[in-house]
């Protein structure tokens, strides 16, 4: 047989071995039983060894053509069945991705109404240069009271439905606290002793510009009174600020809250112990609706009391009412929550009902900024 | 306060309308809380006569009745009025009239089976007073069929305000008038209110005050008229008119006439029958055990604070406060004992808030009531009398003192400018002052200002400046930008304010819903979970479920799961971060970090699923929880100190205590089967609790710079050991012992795979470890590998008592 017949039958026998090789290691003993030691092509190389130099000329690039052309179908033959395989797998790992994911209510963790309303009255006053400042719930008398000028038998007392607690192992009679202007007194006052817990704003020297939110405490019930609410309590003291800049702390600070370009407040003189004079504030708005819109209309909500600090307050913390001066807000944080987010019972705060959690309460990464915006 | 304009205008000379004087009224201090023009409101009620009233038959409170509203038929209608009864005159609601009370429109209707085709209405129902314990009853003589606007008078606008406890002197028209005028809205008109010339000498002396000298005193002048010979009875339309538009139900002439002085000038009476008092009346404490039968057809218990106006039987009237039945006055009573008497106020409003009755006379009394008025007031009242009753007035029979305020204020004008910001000439606030009664002396910058006998409130500069402010108007007050302190605020929330925030918003992503719930829980609750101290007690709890302030967050979260179990919501996480109070004093109140979850509500996710079987929830849950929280805190639960120590409301096997040196930070595991029956709860909980204010403060650092990252250019490699212990051996000792083994080269250890079984022997377990081992500067030898393994091996054993498995 002549050497280009061979060439031609192995071209021929290989080329379909290949084709017909159904996996890699089929594929594999093709190649073995052409290209490997003992293999048919590379036996056929070996023979130029034995060949005359002439012959040799024509046959080398023959049998080397033959030996490039198989090791070619070879890898392409590789390359079409790992594709198939990897055809198949995907096809076999296909799901059905309409499958519901696991239904989890607990994968929607949400914060409660009153802590987001925390964060964004604590996000605008900290920009105005307000830091935060705490107290105890169970007060004394003093601190909730006498301190900040209201006398004992005066009505003013009796308007707050005080919560009293029985006598304690120390002998003094304590209330839980009807508001959080106590805090006022604490961060005020002239006093060299240290906070008896790490988590009561030590005195501060003016000028003082604090806010304080908290828990408060009245023996009222009913659909906008419970008898645990949260209120928020602002503070200035210094040489200088007047009634003119209440009224712009307080605007500015509702329309940051409320998030609307204007709002029209409305300033009644009042009375409260501890500030002279006094005022309550309404905030201009439209009721016309099933939801509460501030800054239009032409209804008025009564929203908060102010007033510039009593100078008896002033002289109970040891300062000077003539030299010291300044000016205190108060105001319902469920209130002001429940006026912005349209919750209508004040009761349902207080129950842990998951679905009222789920509904009003605000996504963990939704943390107000003013940067960002107070709410989504 | 309710009074109306016709009422107003006879203290006001002005033209000023209703809406003017409402808005006014706001802007001065006196804040309107209700306008309304009743004789339109009221239009459509007519007067009515109940021809019978007949048990309903199906419904024990309600009566069947015949009414004749003057349209020539009988009207049926139910009621449900106690006092609904044949023969009484009353008002009649048509179908198809709003009912203002109500806020509703009342149509045909059948109530339990009885036709009904309108209303007999109350005074509530008309919203001309809060009275509502029946229907209104009028005289006999009432017409039937007119329109009850046109026969009770109301007809005119009414305004409510409500009055702020310092202004006593705007509890009677009269001052209302005053402040008014004093804005500018009109002219104050005065009353003649000259002594009335007596007929004769007093047939009751003037009251002997007899009070021991610690004793309580709540008396200071006391005033009183006799006048012999009145003819009493219903008092003139006009006076009724008046009294029924503000809501009060007119009486008898003389009663009228005390509440006209009421009303119209803050200054309250009381008028006794003369005849009824046995002996010479005298005032003085009350003995222990007296009680007064009074006018508002309640017994009073009375104590030895309270004062009384006695006589030889016991005590007449409560000082300040209320009248007694047994001697007031009727439509029969001839001669008239009349009281102006001023009171210590704090004194009226503790009596006040010890019998809790609530009156006019101690509405007004307790605030203040101008004592420049004690007798011009019993005058002013002797005077009507005689008009409307006739009889002769007696020498007024007075004993004791009023108490003036005496205070004068040095008032710099600048300090209008230095409070408020406004600027305000001083010829206006001499002018403003003055017409408020103010006595104004001296000149230029510093005004010397008195202050008149019914503003006792007023006693320094800064309540001028309020006088001030609140004639020129809030509003006019410019506004003004408050200067700021530094222009990037700086760090505003400390540690522990961080800390609530972070854990908020760390267990929220969680899948944890945040509750707030009551920082007072029952007794029973507090004692559980280690309160319930009598400091933690209120003394006048709300109701018998919140008595107690809370040792734990976990009651209050419990409770709502309880109640979301109830609602079918049995997988739940809830968390609350809240203070706890360990005792009453300040630093008894820590802020806790508190969650649960129950049923199958674990990370994951909750509920059957197609891709796995639920999962109850359980003590890694807690645990895991806790860590996360302690993780976005900056603390590593791998790293504090952790006991088989479980709280008290803990499965005994499945809880631990997380501490830090001395202190307990927390605690987590599943909560203690009898406890979640005792409290009624079905299914696992996991529960932690987290000591926010026991978390270290972090250090204080000179820079910001974080230490230098070291990183190794080789790579780690890892060993595993399995050793064989007694089942008591926690792997928390395993592990410290392995780590501790070569703490410059072994960089962490887990475990694997924990189990027990026969083969491994009784009482023991198998635990098995990863060591990841960090060359730091050159590849390790085998043999370096192999002596570190020794290491390891030779630590857990010597530790645990254990064995490697081989």
């Amino acid at each position: 047989m002549s050497l280009d017949t061979q060439i031609a039958t192995l071209r021929a026998e290989l080329s379909a071995a290949i084709a017909a090789a159904s996996d890699e290691p089929a594929l594999d003993a093709v190649r073995v039983g052409a290209l490997g030691k003992k293999g048919s092509v590379s036996a056929l190389l070996a023979s130029l060894g034995t060949m005359a130099p002439e012959e040799r000329k024509s046959a080398g690039p023959a049998i080397n053509g033959l030996k490039t052309e198989m090791s070619g179908l070879i890898e392409a033959r590789s390359a079409a069945l790992k594709s198939a395989a990897l055809d198949a797998r995907l096809k076999a790992e296909t799901v059905d991705i309409t499958l519901p994911l696991q239904p989890a209510p607990t994968a929607k963790g949400r914060i409660h109404p009153i802590s987001q309303t925390i964060d964004e009255i604590t996000a605008i006053f900290s920009d105005m240069g307000f830091s935060i400042a705490e107290g105890p719930d169970i007060e004394t008398d003093y601190f909730n009271f006498t301190a900040l000028n209201f006398p004992e038998g005066h009505p003013a007392r009796e308007m707050h439905d005080t919560f009293f607690m029985k006598m304690g192992v120390d002998g003094v009679k304590k209330v839980l606290r009807t508001h959080t202007s106590p805090v006022q007194m604490r961060v005020m006052q002239r006093t060299n002793e240290k906070p008896a817990a790490s988590y009561i704003t030590p005195p501060m020297d003016p000028p003082i510009r604090v806010v304080m939110p908290g828990r408060t405490y009245r023996n009222d019930s009913d659909q906008t009174h419970t008898p645990m609410f949260h209120q928020v309590e602002g503070l200035v003291i210094d040489k200088s600020s007047h009634i003119g800049q209440l009224r712009w702390v307080l605007e500015e600070f509702l329309k940051a809250y409320f998030e609307v370009p204007n709002v029209t407040l409305r300033f009644r003189p009042s009375f409260f112990p501890f500030t002279e004079p006094s005022m309550e504030v309404d905030v201009q708005c439209d009721r016309s609706g099933s939801e509460v819109k501030i800054g239009e209309g032409s209804d008025w909500l009564e929203i908060l009391g102010c007033g510039m600090v009593h100078p008896n307050v002033i002289r109970n913390a040891g300062l000077d009412p003539d030299i010291y001066q300044g000016f205190a807000w108060g105001m319902g944080i469920d209130r002001i929550a429940m006026l912005k987010y349209g919750m209508p019972d004040l009761r349902a705060f207080f129950d842990g009902d998951q679905r009222w959690l789920d509904h009003y309460g605000f996504r963990p990464l939704d943390l107000p900024t003013l940067f960002g915006g107070l709410s989504s | 306060m309710k009074f109306t304009l016709d009422w107003l205008k006879e203290h006001l000379d002005s033209d000023a309308s209703a809406d003017e004087i409402g808005k006014t009224l706001t802007m001065i201090g006196l804040e309107l809380e209700g306008m309304e023009d009743q004789g339109k409101a009221l239009s459509a009620f007519v007067t009515a006569h109940i021809v019978s009233a007949e048990q309903h038959p199906n419904a024990d409170k309600l009566r069947v009745c015949k009414v004749d509203a003057g349209t020539g038929e009988l009207i049926d209608v139910v009621c449900g009025a106690p006092n609904a009864r044949s023969g009484l005159k009353s008002v009649f609601a048509f179908p198809g009239t709003y009912i203002p009370g109500k806020d509703m429109t009342i149509g045909k209707g059948n109530i339990r089976g009885q036709v009904s085709n309108g209303m007999l209405c109350s005074n509530a129902e008309l919203e001309l007073s809060n009275d509502h314990d029946g229907i209104i009853e009028l005289p006999e003589d009432a017409p039937v069929g007119m329109k009850y606007t046109d026969y009770a008078g109301i007809n005119g606008v009414v305004f409510d305000i409500s009055i702020t406890p310092n202004r006593g002197d705007a509890t009677g028209v009269y001052g209302i008038a005053r402040d008014l005028a004093a804005f500018g809205l009109g002219t104050l008109k005065q009353t003649d209110m000259s002594p009335v010339p007596s007929k004769g000498k007093s047939p009751i002396a003037p009251l002997p005050q007899q009070f021991g000298a610690d004793e309580p005193k709540t008396i200071r002048k006391f005033s009183g008229r006799y006048i012999k010979g009145v003819k009493n009875g219903p008092s003139p339309a006009w006076l009724q008119q008046r009294l029924r538009a503000v809501g009060l139900r007119p009486i008898n002439a003389i009663v009228d006439i005390t509440n006209w002085v009421s009303l119209g000038w803050g200054r309250p009476l009381h008028a006794y029958d003369a005849d009824k008092i046995q002996g010479q009346p005298v005032l003085r404490n009350a003995r222990p055990g007296e009680t007064l039968d009074a006018l508002d057809n309640k017994i009073y218990s009375l104590d030895e604070t309270m004062t009384v106006i006695a006589d030889d039987v016991g005590p007449l009237c409560l000082g300040g406060i209320m009248g007694g039945i047994r001697s007031g006055s009727t439509d029969d009573t001839v001669n008239v004992f009349m009281e102006c008497a001023s009171w210590d106020p704090e004194l009226v409003a503790r009596t006040g808030r010890k019998t809790g009755i609530v009156s006019d006379a101690r509405y007004r009394l307790e605030r203040n009531v101008d004592p420049a008025l004690t007798e011009p007031g019993l005058e002013l009242a002797t005077r009507l009398v005689m008009e409307l009753c006739g009889g002769e007035p007696m020498e007024p029979a007075i004993s004791g003192e009023d108490v003036f305020p005496d205070t004068s204020v040095e008032f710099p004008l600048a300090e209008v400018r230095r409070l408020t910001g406004l600027t305000v000439e001083p010829t206006i606030v001499t002018a403003i002052l003055t017409r408020l009664g103010f006595e104004i002396s001296g000149k230029g910058d510093v005004l010397s200002v008195k202050v008149p006998s019914w503003r006792p409130d007023v006693t320094q500069k800064a309540d001028l400046v309020e006088e001030v402010m609140r004639m020129v108007g809030v509003d006019n007050v410019p506004v003004e930008p408050l200067p700021r302190l530094s222009h990037v605020a700086p760090r505003m929330l400390t540690s522990i304010q961080n800390r609530r925030r972070i854990a908020r918003r760390a267990l929220a992503a969680r899948g944890l819903d945040e509750a707030v719930t009551w920082s007072f829980i029952s007794h029973d609750e507090a004692t559980r979970f280690g309160g319930g101290s009598e400091g933690l007690q209120l003394a006048n709890a709300i109701a018998s479920d919140m008595t107690d302030m809370r040792p734990s967050l976990l009651p209050g979260l419990l409770a709502a799961a309880r109640r979301n179990a109830n609602r079918g919501l049995a997988d739940l996480a809830l968390f609350e971060v809240g203070q706890v109070f360990l005792s009453d004093a300040p630093e008894g109140q820590h802020t806790y970090a508190t969650g649960i979850r129950t049923g199958t509500a674990k990370l994951g996710g909750s509920g059957r699923h197609w891709s796995g079987k639920p999962e109850p929830v359980g003590v890694f849950d807690a645990k895991a929880d806790l860590g996360a929280v302690l993780d976005a805190l900056g603390h590593d639960i791998d790293k504090v100190q952790l006991f088989a120590e479980p709280a008290p409301w803990s499965h005994p096997g499945r809880g631990g205590r997380v501490a830090q040196g001395p202190k307990t930070l927390g605690w987590f595991g599943e909560l203690h089967p009898a406890l979640a029956a005792e409290l009624d709860i079905d299914g696992p909980v996991a529960a932690f609790e987290l000591d926010l204010d026991a978390l270290p403060e972090p250090r204080r650092k000179a820079t910001k710079t974080k230490p230098a990252l070291d990183l190794s250019a080789l790579m780690p490699l890892t060993r595993d050991f399995a050793f064989v212990v007694d089942k008591a051996v926690t792997a928390g000792a395993i592990l410290k012992a392995a780590r501790g083994a070569d703490k410059a080269l072994i960089k962490d250890v887990t475990v694997f795979d924990v189990f027990e079984g026969n083969h491994v022997g009784e009482g023991k377990k198998s635990v098995a470890i990863e060591v990841t081992i960090q060359p730091s500067d050159k590849t390790l030898t085998e043999e370096e590998i192999d002596r570190i393994s020794a290491g390891v091996i030779a630590a857990v054993t010597k530790t645990s008592g254990g064995v490697l498995r081989a």
